[in-house]
């Protein structure tokens, strides 16, 4: 399939910021009906529909939303890594959220003040549903990592296995750089010493240790992602394939 | 896990000037987690402006074995209604 990927700067940075809400919004809502419990499984849904919401808006800004979601090779995918890795259990994808929204908080409250009036006005609404996120990924960090031995251990374990996918949220590439030089785009390496302190002074009220620094794990940014976005990608792009003109 | 955790009953002020209303409960491991599961749950469809939630072990409630005496007494006392004035028209909201 041809490439239906805008090109320029501008198109380049909401298809990253809206593959990422995409491809996190589709991860959590493989929660529904999975959750550990009543509440929580809503609580789930309700983050998985704030990011799918925030996907239809970038989406939709880049070019035609359903066929960039549903019509394009994983390839073409520019979501970060971390979004698309598997839920594991509860904590795993609490990990996930965590180092993710944490991230993309910060991210937000910088793109109030881009010079597009898209990105500010998005970022506007989309920071205070994020804020909420990343205050829920905190609740339950401190929670599992401080409650009982096996919670505690299968938290640790949730971030020693997203650990690795945070450099890639301050890599710095061309377009990026285009993005930051037109004003779109705030520098992630402005935050990224507060970033690492915000996730340490989560962890430090966990009773966690700080993760041992791994190899980077980098690249899909470039559409070099892991196994597992096929996958999601195959569950998710089923039906519009199989039936390009449904309706319902 | 549920079965675990506390129930915490739920109020909900619709909008600014109204009282909180009972809308049900959830459960969870301690307040700051079940105000989360009382938003998650409650307000999605913006039905309130503010949250309260209250461990259900603390709500005293009385004995519907005592309802008879609590509460018949009040039906033959039609006389404490507020019904047998003449409103004057001007006066409106009552």
């Amino acid at each position: 399939m041809a490439t239906i990927a805008p090109v320029d700067a501008r198109g380049e940075y909401l298809l990253r910021l809206g593959d990422d809400a995409l491809v996190l919004g589709q991860r959590v809502s493989e929660w529904c009906g999975h959750g550990p419990v009543l509440e929580v499984d809503i609580s789930l849904a309700n983050l998985a529909l704030d990011l799918i919401g925030q996907a239809t808006l970038l989406l939709g800004e880049a070019g035609d939303g359903d066929k960039l979601a549903f019509h394009r090779d994983v390839l073409d995918f520019r979501n970060c890594l971390l979004v698309e890795q598997p839920n594991g259990d509860f904590a795993q994808s609490i990990a996930r959220h965590l180092l993710y929204t944490t991230w993309q908080h910060m991210l937000l409250q910088r793109l109030v003040q881009s010079s597009d009036r898209f990105l500010r006005e998005f970022a506007h609404k989309a920071v205070k549903e994020v804020a909420y996120h990343r205050e829920l990924a905190s609740e339950w960090t401190v929670r599992l990592g401080d409650g009982t031995d096996e919670s505690a251990r299968r938290m640790a374990e949730g971030l020693d296995w997203n650990w690795r996918f945070v450099p890639e949220l301050f890599e710095m590439d061309e377009a990026l750089q285009a993005a930051i030089a037109a004003g779109i785009a705030p520098d992630p390496r402005d935050f990224q010493d507060q970033y690492r302190s915000s996730i340490a002074s989560v962890l430090a009220e966990a009773q966690l240790e700080v993760p041992t620094e791994q190899r980077p794990i980098l690249g899909g940014r470039r559409g070099h992602h892991s196994e597992h976005l096929g996958h999601l990608l195959a569950v998710m792009q089923f039906l519009p394939r199989t039936y390009p003109d449904a309706k319902w | 896990m549920s079965s675990d955790w506390p129930l915490w009953e739920v109020f909900v002020r619709s909008r600014g000037g109204l009282s909180h209303r009972h809308v049900g409960s959830v459960h969870a491991p301690d307040a700051e987690l079940a105000l989360a599961h009382a938003r998650d749950t409650y307000t999605r469809r913006l039905e309130g402006v503010s949250l309260w939630v209250v461990p259900s072990a603390e709500i005293v409630a009385s004995d519907p074995e005592q309802a008879g005496e609590l509460f018949e007494p009040a039906e033959s006392k039609i006389y404490r209604h507020p019904t047998f004035y003449d409103i004057p028209e001007e006066v409106k909201h009552i």
